[in-house]
């Protein structure tokens, strides 16, 4: 079918001029219509599952799937009758009708698709009393709840999971009214495959899928007198943060994180942007030695937790490859626990320290025994942003016209390297600037690198260091990860250096962000775009751009830690991963 | 995880490369589901992993087919599987009866295996054979024309067989 020529519908009796070859839908949508929908998804395969958007169609016998339904030349569609408003409203109302009714205790309360499509479907009364399912939530994930009760079988995340991230830890078991999403054997979520991203949680429409959360924890750790509190802030963190707030995205928050986070009782407000400027030191450090023929090639990026679980999982082979750097999060957490006491003269038990994270993956990583450091946990809880969004509303916060504060010292100074970490291809660009002059001696004058920025799934670029070629690749989601490993495994000798994350759009798409607000749709472009603008703007604006101008970096390093890949850097700020075996794994690959 | 490698594995194996030579090899699952349910009985965990392995096709997907289907056991069988047809034709010329007869006899409901091993009790819907209405499928072959009676002495032969 050429997609390119035209044809003729009449769309409620009005004449349109429309692609061939496109839906129903998506030819409504250009021209000014937003037919009703659930279980699809732009960036998803059409399922055709909840029959919310059905029109009339002239000559056709029963309404059409309006999502799965071509154009046809000459075709009469009529998308506002009677009879289809009430057609959809019974829909709605039947899929009610086994949900449970318990809207205003419900963790999606107010950011729930499903209790907006009652309202604009008209759903004032409930006719019937359906059916309820009644099934344990499977708990034991550190990351991810499941909650198959509010389940409504949109599948959003079954064909998120396998098709955006290519994990498949989620299918449908069993059949009719007893059809479940679960992983495979229905094996508890901790022993599936699951990478932890939280994509699920994002593109559910209801409160089937959530983090687990630790906000009550978190209250009552602030609430100790007896403790030091330390936060920490991840670069997308406020980048996303005032859409929970009713704000426009795009409007980075940091300053004014800050200063909520000192009224709600931390007594440190550091920033993940410095320890990322450290990540940078390291790993631009061990890039180089390996260039030099120390440690395998091409190095690839250990900094997004869902992407660690996934090679342990699924390429363990690749493993000799992954940089050793702990995550900027867990660094952060090392210092707090080591460096920090010290400055003022406190035992590294004393300190409870909190992450504040765009991601839900981090809360496993946070759990790891791998990141321990003397025994104790670096990182002593992680929120989401959407968990720290909540506790500011609740504690009564004015997160939106708070006057900002600054960071603490000394570890919240960070360089414009350190903001781009939130956005694909941003630790990529940060390790490039320093690890250009480390290795050359002369500072890289054009340091925004275009090429390594966008959503394309794939990214690549060459930089010529001292005469050198190196050839650089990025990859955002698991699913273009996987393809990306692909062709690094067909051709060893193509890429230098790779930096992955787990997420759509890199940590700005984290699975712990902001529900999509009324107007949008979860994971929309437009949405990540701004999201990254902000973080590129802090960039643009800082005076210091790259990670080792960072003087409280340098501090850091002639204090305390010697130097990059010394003896206590190698304690505190590195480590290994080994490969996992979980439930229902395949091997993938991509061949 | 390693499912151990046996006769039957063997088998398997063979069957799924036989399979992977076929257009479209991903929509041979059922087919292979199948076979590994005869070597099997049923279709244990670490099976079906196997075949998630070998036709590199996700678990969770297997798993869904698996628990779609009725035909499919998930859990270990008895000896003999009794599928008792509960189609039109038999029900009418009184296969509820017989239902509640081998339920009463066996002391197991429908989808459950006897103690002993001897007998899974499953329900089918028209096995084809309405001429022979009401009918029993004890493994693959076909009992006819039962009544009550008949069916606990077929149940009882069957059990002095097994011994």
């Amino acid at each position: 079918m050429a997609k390119d020529s035209i044809v003729t519908i009449y769309i409620n009796e009005k004449e349109y001029k429309v692609k061939e070859g496109q839906t129903i839908m998506q030819a409504a949508d250009s021209h000014g219509f937003k037919i009703p929908r659930l279980c699809y998804h732009p960036k998803l395969s059409i399922e055709g599952a909840c029959r919310v958007c059905i029109v009339e169609v002239e000559g056709m016998k029963t309404y059409a799937a309006s999502c799965a339904c071509p154009v046809a030349e000459g075709m009469r569609i009529h998308t506002n009758t009677k009879e289809l408003r009430r057609a959809r409203r019974d829909i709605v109302e039947l899929i009610l009708d086994n949900h449970p009714k318990d809207c205003h205790t419900c963790e999606r309360d107010g950011n729930c698709e499903l209790q907006r499509l009652a309202y604009a479907m008209g759903i004032r009364h409930r006719h019937f009393e359906g059916e309820r399912k009644h099934y344990e939530k499977d708990l034991s994930s550190e990351s991810v709840i499941r909650d198959p009760d509010k389940c409504i079988l949109c599948g959003r995340c079954v064909r998120i999971c396998s098709e955006v991230q290519k994990v498949n830890a989620l299918g449908y078991a069993h059949r009719g009214f007893k059809t479940v999403v679960m992983p495979a054997f229905n094996a508890p979520f901790s022993e599936s495959v699951c990478s932890n991203c939280g994509q699920c949680i994002n593109v559910c429409p209801t409160a089937s899928f959530v983090e687990k959360n630790y906000t009550q924890e978190l209250f009552e750790k602030l609430d100790n007198p007896d403790i030091i509190k330390i936060a920490q802030i991840a670069p997308s963190v406020r980048a996303a943060i005032g859409e929970a707030f009713g704000l426009p995205p795009g409007r980075a928050m940091h300053g004014e994180l800050a200063a909520s986070l000192r009224k709600l009782g931390f007594d440190y407000v550091f920033d993940t942007q410095f320890s990322a400027d450290l990540t940078i030191m390291e790993e631009a450090s061990e890039f180089l030695e390996r260039l030099q023929g120390n440690g395998p090639l091409p190095m690839i990026t250990s900094c997004s937790s869902a992407w660690m679980k996934y090679v342990e999982h699924f390429h363990p082979d690749f493993l000799p490859n992954i940089s050793t750097c702990k995550s900027p999060m867990a660094m952060m957490g090392a210092l707090t626990k080591t460096y920090f006491p010290g400055k003022i003269k406190k035992k590294p038990e004393e300190i409870f320290s909190v992450a504040i994270m765009c991601c839900t993956a981090k809360k496993y990583e946070a759990a790891r025994p791998e990141l321990m450091v003397d025994g104790i946990r670096s990182v002593d809880l992680v929120v989401t942003t959407r968990e720290i969004a909540w506790m500011i509303k609740s504690a009564g916060i004015d997160l939106v016209n708070i006057k900002p504060q600054d960071f603490d010292a000394p570890l919240g100074i960070s360089s414009g390297a350190g903001a781009i970490f939130g956005a694909t291809g941003g630790v990529m660009e940060a390790a490039i600037r320093t690890a250009y002059e480390l290795y050359t001696g002369e500072t890289l004058l054009d340091i925004e690198l275009a090429s390594l920025r966008g959503f394309h799934g794939i990214k690549e670029a060459e930089i010529v260091i001292d005469g050198k070629p190196i050839r650089v690749a990025v990859a955002h989601g698991l699913g273009n990860a996987q393809e990306l490993l692909a062709i690094a495994k067909k051709d060893p000798k193509r890429y230098h250096f790779i930096e992955v994350m787990g997420c759509p759009g890199g940590c700005i798409g984290g699975g712990g962000q902001p529900y999509a607000t009324a107007n949008s749709i979860p994971l929309d472009e437009e949405c990540l775009a701004k999201r990254a603008e902000a973080l590129y703007a802090i960039d643009r604006e800082k005076t210091i751009r790259r990670s080792h101008d960072n003087p409280d970096i340098q501090r850091l390093y002639r204090e305390y830690l010697g130097r990059p890949l010394g003896q206590l850097s190698h304690k505190l700020l590195h480590t290994h991963y080994g490969a996992k075996l979980p439930r229902g794994i395949i091997v993938g690959g991509g061949e | 995880m390693k499912t151990k490698q046996d006769e039957k594995m063997n088998l398997l194996e063979e069957y799924m490369q036989e399979m992977k030579k076929q257009p479209y090899a991903e929509s041979q699952l059922i087919g292979i589901l199948h076979k590994a349910q005869e070597l099997y009985g049923y279709l244990p965990e670490d099976v079906m992993e196997a075949i998630a392995y070998g036709m590199n096709i996700p678990a969770a997907r297997i798993w869904g087919v698996a628990s779609f289907y009725h035909y499919f056991n998930l859990e270990p069988v008895g000896k003999y599987t009794l599928s008792l047809c509960l189609g039109t034709a038999c029900y009418v010329k009184g296969a509820g009866k017989i239902l509640d007869r081998m339920r009463e006899y066996l002391n197991v409901d429908v989808g459950q295996t006897t103690e002993d091993r001897l007998f899974t009790l499953q329900e089918a819907r028209c096995l084809g054979a309405c001429g022979l209405a009401p009918v029993l499928m004890v493994n693959d072959r076909i009992y006819g024309k039962l009544t009550p009676d008949s069916t606990i002495e077929l149940l009882d032969k069957l059990k002095k067989d097994a011994k």
